[in-house]
């Protein structure tokens, strides 16, 4: 049997009516193992205005590279595992702010490593699908990583967080969907 | 883990040169989507996809241990209250009450279970319960837009709801969003993400939508629409539509046929 997947749709406007009750800004709980970080930024259109309707998912490994866990109702109280998701809309200037810890390295193709990385899909009003990306980690061996490899040198940088002047636990990236600096986004 | 990579399942390009030694960093890869079925980013007559969309062409990404996963969700998140999205503290919300009921199956045919669907949508008059809804219709306090249930063991999902009214929007002279459902799937990887939009049969905007005719191919713009469903019919309750979800499925290759 071969059906076809359905077709995305924008997510419009309105999506925090249905979503909101599952953000998670801090993904993980305390006494998780692993480097905590602090991950902020701004999502920005093509005229370098900041986009105040979008909305971020997570997917991660936890400090071992593994990935697994169950996402727990935030109602249900503070979250009592590491789960690897987060769900993060941006605010009124189109910022997002979300804590985590460092994941490790994850198995790639035909026996390479991945740097430690999180998966991110990005979703938003004038998207009409939901676009993926990669955050990748400063001061990590990013050089040898299988996937960013695939994306041309003038254009890796964009998918690399920056350390904080003086809060070197506090990592920057912005997205930025289009322009000199336009995030690399992937077809998966 | 929600989903160990089958090391018996390989995708088809590796299948011909993977090695003994290769083989336990292989993941069997998702099917890559029909041409034509899914939506461009860049879709001027959706006025917001222009400064918004992407302009350089998408890297395309082998599926690794990374997209192959994805999260679990716990049972908690749902209960009878969000699946039914008619009342409020006791209360009814006003307009016409529907079942919207169906089944979400992999490319495959295999149900998906135990899988999370969220939904909101507008009220019976065109208003969404949102700061930044500013439509001149009626709120109506007892009805928030929103609902999720988990598909159950056949992956079959149900709820109860109010059927949403069609709504102006600003994209272009006297346009009108026909009347639909927002739904959001995870599936079991990070690449069976789906959002999408669920539309009613026999609607007079459909034609006249930017957003509903994003996509190419008529079949797929079509599947969109969900269908009237006289069995699933609650008698002097609640009319009923069926809309089946498709999430992307493994590529299946001759090992898996011998198998
Ligand atoms: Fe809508």
């Amino acid at each position: 049997m071969s059906l076809q997947a359905t077709t995305w749709q924008t997510v419009g406007p309105y999506f925090r009516i249905g979503l909101e009750y599952l953000n998670t800004t801090e993904l993980a709980p305390a006494g998780t193992p692993g480097e905590p970080v602090t991950v902020v930024g701004k999502v920005l259109d093509g005229n370098g205005k900041p986009i105040s309707d979008a909305l971020i998912e997570i997917w991660q490994a936890d400090a071992s590279g593994e990935y697994g866990g169950i996402v727990s109702n935030p109602a249900d109280g503070a979250a009592t595992a590491f789960s690897g998701f987060g769900r993060i809309p941006t605010d009124d200037d189109g910022r997002f702010s979300f804590s985590t810890i460092k994941p490790g390295p994850v198995a790639g193709p035909a026996g390479t490593m991945q740097s430690p990385h999180l998966a991110i899909r990005l979703m938003m009003r004038g998207l009409l699908r939901g676009l993926t990306t990669r955050m990748y980690f400063p001061s990590e061996a990013v050089d040898s990583d299988p996937i960013l490899e695939l994306v041309p040198a003038t254009r890796r940088a964009t998918l690399m967080a920056t350390v904080t002047p003086g809060s070197p636990s506090t990592l920057q990236w912005n997205i930025e969907m289009q322009g000199e600096r336009e995030t690399v986004f992937f077809d998966c | 883990m929600n989903q160990n990579p089958d090391h018996d399942e390989l995708d088809e390009d590796s299948a011909n040169r993977v090695t003994p030694e290769a083989r336990p960093s292989q993941v069997a890869s998702y099917r890559r989507h029909y041409p034509g079925t899914q939506p461009e980013y860049l879709h001027p007559l959706y006025v917001s996809s222009i400064e918004r969309a992407p302009r350089q062409p998408l890297i395309k990404l082998p599926h690794t241990l990374t997209e192959v996963t994805g999260p679990a969700f716990a049972p908690t998140l749902v209960n009878p209250k969000t699946a039914d999205l008619t009342r409020q503290n006791g209360r009814e919300a006003i307009g016409e009450r529907i079942t919207v009921s169906g089944r979400v199956l992999d490319e495959n045919g295999k149900p998906v279970c135990n899988t999370l669907v969220e939904v909101w949508q507008a009220n019976a008059c065109g208003r969404y319960m949102h700061k930044r809804d500013q439509h001149d219709a009626p709120l109506d306090p007892n009805f928030t837009g929103q609902g999720r249930v988990m598909t159950d063991s056949l992956g079959a999902y149900k709820f109860l709801t109010i059927k949403p009214g069609a709504y102006p929007w600003r994209n272009h002279y006297n346009a009108w969003r026909p009347a639909h459902i927002h739904f959001s799937l995870l599936g079991p990887a990070f690449v069976t993400r789906l959002v999408t939009q669920m539309y009613f049969p026999g609607d007079p905007l459909l034609p006249f939508d930017p957003i509903f005719n994003c996509t190419a191919d008529d079949k797929a713009r079509n599947r969109l629409i969900s269908q009237f469903d006289w069995e699933t019919v609650i008698p002097e309750h609640a009319l009923a539509y069926k809309f089946d979800i498709i999430l992307r499925g493994r590529d299946q290759t001759p090992f898996e046929v011998q198998g």
